[in-house]
């Protein structure tokens, strides 16, 4: 039982930081960004071509590939939402344009990098077991959660401490209004997709190391989850992605310890489904879609 | 009585939009609702419509309950609507936007028209007259090819009248429908509510414009926050000291 | 290369734009009336999965096959559609996603059907006339509503939903009826893919196939009923044209394909919205602007 809770608190960290980006651009932009989950794997490829053909170690390797994906995400608002910014149905076709751009980058990802699966090289991070209560738990999943947990309140503390996080919160609440306050409204959303996306290629490198694994399609399948995350959440909640994100961890550990792992993602999407029939706005959510 | 609504409320968080709001429309009537801003009145009519459901109270039409039917049903009953900032389908054209008011009334069935059934052609044709007679009597007849979002304001909102009474219904509301208009523009709008009541409907009118209510309607009920502090004829309500109290200082 | 081979891989080549003109129009059907629904690989893969079991275990003729390919998922569509129609914008768009991904693992862990491996040896009954008479008919059927009184309904759902209800219009009804249309043309397209390319497997109903479908839509435009087959049509024979160019270059087909959507969709939301089929008139205004002329289209 420890095992399943320590397996699940360690899935569930990457799955919180995964949608925290996700619900980040949300609540800034009442936009859903599903080119987050190329980010996602780009930056789990970039941390292994530092590791592999750069020989730097991980923790070098880590924040430049989590800085790069800040910048991918500047990148992305850029190109594929700003230009989208007047129109009517932005909300529609911004989700269209930045699945486009998904699509361009996996593409990429495929001709560059082949489809097969990359592992990291043997060593390149600590590999020794701890027992902690009945449960066997790798020195990896430990540092990997320390990260997670680190990030989410180094995230907390910006939003909440920072002149940067209160114009966040000010133009989450109303572009307008905070655009009449003086705010440089273009910078903030741009700053959002920045962080967004530092913590989306955080999710991947985490990922990858976690499973040994880096393939071009990786961001599909969390990109899914994350989207069962952020709904069960409640969409535009930071809190609320990062509870739910454990929550989806361990429920999901638990179910494949019961019913095995072909269940594994239906539970996923049955949660997924239950809350937006049930109860739209998720567990934290607030609002559906701001009135502009 | 046609349209007959009894201690209606409405609350959004902790606001009272509509407090206990009771009046009555007769057949036929051009009934006046006015109030300073905020008094309530575009919720009334929301509330009427079936846009939004009543926290208490009731709304009847002809003695049936309303008040917690969809729209579409509400509209099918016999209520239509004009909308306060003008809600004309952008992309169609006026002869177009009016043709889905007409929806009520068509018959269309989808399998006759797979069938290339005569009828359809015939059913059609009625369509477009009744159409066009209507954008005639609003005065819209020569831009009825035109697309809604490149007709002026003015127009704009007579193709809305129009379009409302596309289905025939009952009783129509409108909201604001003057706002924004010179007095000429402003007259002629008059003319054609007495006309639409002399014709049959009833007419629940929300508007800023007191002289307008005052020329036009049958009776007057005055809402300040969202309670009623007047219900008579025009000269009654015109002379009531709380009404004008509540004007003092609004812009009116 | 031989004449009987030139046919054999055009043929797929021509097969595969009537197949995917048919898939775009199942989403079409949902954007008609303003709903983005992505629910249409989930469909696809119920009408294939129905279709074969049918042709593999009884003797049913093949029209009976794709009724029932069409069918299945048309009757699936009605649960679906009463609690989620009820949804708007992006989260529709999801809860949509979400029952495509449920269907596909349900296909995967189900033992009847092989799971992941899914089913095989299934005879090729489909020809290249019976996909084009499908499409046709599914255009057919769209043209006809079109400009009836239900077309307008939907027209106006999609523009103004409130405001459509004032006027008598069930929204609701209309939405439910054109997602059970789409999903009749998922179904119908994914029945006979299953019997040109002789199996099933629940790997090609996947989230990427939906996005594919939405592409063609928005690529062709989905202003106009013909749109999206136009864009299908575009964006099938574009690969293939590109084919000759990727060998020497040593680009592989795949990545290409999946490159050239996302660039093409990318440039026609950013510059066409209304898609290709807004082109011409798009020209024709620049022109008559170059030149210095008002437009009056």
């Amino acid at each position: 039982m420890g095992q399943q809770i320590a397996n699940g608190v360690f899935l569930g960290s990457i799955y919180a930081l995964f949608a925290l980006g996700y619900t980040l651009v949300f609540g800034v932009l009442d936009i859903l960004n599903l080119a987050h989950q190329a980010v996602f794997m780009l930056c789990a490829y970039l941390a292994l071509f530092l590791v592999l053909h750069l020989h730097l170690p991980m923790f070098a390797a880590f924040p430049v590939a989590v800085g790069a994906g800040g910048l991918l995400g500047l990148g992305i608002e850029r190109v594929a939402f700003r230009p989208l910014r007047g129109r009517a149905d932005s909300n529609v076709s911004g989700l269209i344009s930045s699945i486009a751009l998904a699509t361009v980058l996996e593409a990429l990802a495929l001709q560059l990098f082949g489809p097969d699966v990359e592992r990291f090289p043997f060593g390149i991070v600590p590999d020794r077991s701890l027992r902690v209560g009945g449960a066997v738990i790798s020195e990896l999943q430990v540092v990997i959660v320390a990260i997670a947990l680190s990030m989410l309140l180094a995230l907390t503390w910006l939003l909440r401490r920072t002149a940067l996080g209160r114009r966040i919160r000010a133009v989450a609440e109303s572009p307008k209004a905070a655009r009449v306050l003086g705010v440089n409204v273009d910078r903030v959303i741009a700053s959002s997709f920045f962080l967004s996306s530092a913590l989306g290629g955080a999710a991947g490198v985490l990922f990858g190391l976690a499973f040994n694994s880096v393939s071009p399609d990786m961001g599909r399948a969390v990109e899914l989850k994350g989207l069962a995350v952020i709904i069960l959440g409640g969409m535009g909640s930071m809190p609320g992605a990062a509870l739910a994100g454990f929550a989806l961890g361990l429920v999901e550990v638990f179910t494949v310890a019961k019913l095995g792992s072909s269940y594994r993602d239906a539970v996923a999407f049955g949660v997924l489904f239950l809350v937006l029939v049930l109860r739209p706005r998720g567990l934290l959510g607030a609002r559906a879609l701001r009135e502009a | 009585m046609l349209l007959s609504l009894s201690d209606v409320r409405r609350t959004f968080g902790g606001l009272k939009a509509v407090d206990g709001v009771g009046f009555q429309v007769a057949e036929g009537e051009i009934h006046g609702l006015i109030g300073p801003n905020g008094a309530g009145k575009t919720t009334l009519l929301n509330l009427v419509s079936g846009l939004i459901r009543p926290s208490g109270g009731e709304i009847r039409l002809s003695g049936k309950r309303i008040d917690r039917l969809p729209s579409h049903r509400i509209a099918a009953l016999g209520v239509t609507r004009t909308y306060q900032n003008i809600r004309l389908f952008p992309s169609l054209s006026a002869a177009e936007n009016v043709l889905v008011g007409s929806h009520l009334r068509r018959a269309d069935p989808l399998w006759k028209r797979m069938l290339f059934w005569p009828s359809c052609r015939r059913e059609e044709a009625d369509a477009a007259e009744w159409t066009a007679a209507l954008l005639a009597r609003v005065g819209m007849a020569e831009r009825a090819g035109e697309l809604a979002s490149s007709l002026s304001y003015g127009e704009q909102r007579r193709v809305e009248i129009a379009r409302a009474l596309a289905s025939a219904p009952r009783a129509l509301l409108l909201d604001e429908p003057t706002a924004g208009m010179n007095p000429t523009e402003v007259a002629s709008i008059a003319v054609l509510i007495r006309e639409v009541a002399r014709a049959g409907h009833s007419v629940l009118l929300v508007e800023h414009n007191v002289k307008l209510v005052m020329d036009v309607c049958h009776r007057i009920t005055v809402l300040n926050f969202g309670k009623v502090i007047a219900d008579g004829t025009p000269a009654e309500v015109g002379a009531d000291p709380g009404v004008i109290a509540a004007y003092l200082g609004s812009e009116a | 290369m031989s004449a009987s081979d030139l046919w054999l891989t055009y043929q797929s080549t021509v097969a595969f734009v009537g197949l995917n003109g048919l898939l775009a129009l199942s989403v079409y059907t949902t954007l008609s009336c303003g709903q983005l629904s992505l629910a249409q690989a989930g469909f696809m893969a119920v009408g294939a999965y129905a279709s074969a079991l049918l042709t593999l275990h009884t003797s049913a003729p093949f029209p009976v096959v794709l009724l029932a390919g069409a069918l299945a998922p048309a009757l699936l569509a009605v649960p679906l559609g009463l609690p989620v129609l009820r949804l708007h914008g992006v989260f529709l768009a999801i809860a949509t996603i979400g029952f495509g991904e449920v269907v596909r693992i349900f296909f995967v862990n189900l033992e009847a059907t092989n799971g992941a491996l899914g089913l095989v040896a299934i005879p090729q009954r489909t020809s290249l006339p019976t996909i084009y008479l499908a499409l046709l008919g599914a255009l057919f059927v769209l043209w006809r509503i079109r400009g009836s009184r239900a077309g307008y309904a939907l027209e106006a759902i999609r523009q103004d939903e409130t405001a459509a209800r004032t006027m008598g219009i069930d929204a609701n009804a209309y939405k439910l009826s054109m997602l059970v249309l789409g999903a009749a043309f998922a179904g119908l397209a994914g029945a006979l893919d299953a019997h040109f390319n002789f199996m099933v497997a629940p790997e090609s109903y996947s989230f990427g196939r939906v996005v594919d479908m939405l592409v063609y839509a928005v690529v062709g435009g989905s202003a106009a009923f013909y749109g999206p087959v136009v864009g299908a049509a575009f964006l099938t024979l574009l690969p293939e044209i590109l084919r000759e160019v990727s060998g020497p270059l040593g680009l592989e087909p795949g990545p290409l394909r999946l490159f050239v959507n996302g660039l093409v969709l990318l440039l026609v939301v950013l510059f066409l919205p209304n898609g290709l089929v807004s082109l011409p008139r798009r020209l024709r205004r620049w022109r008559a602007e170059r030149r210095g002329e008002a437009y009056a289209p």
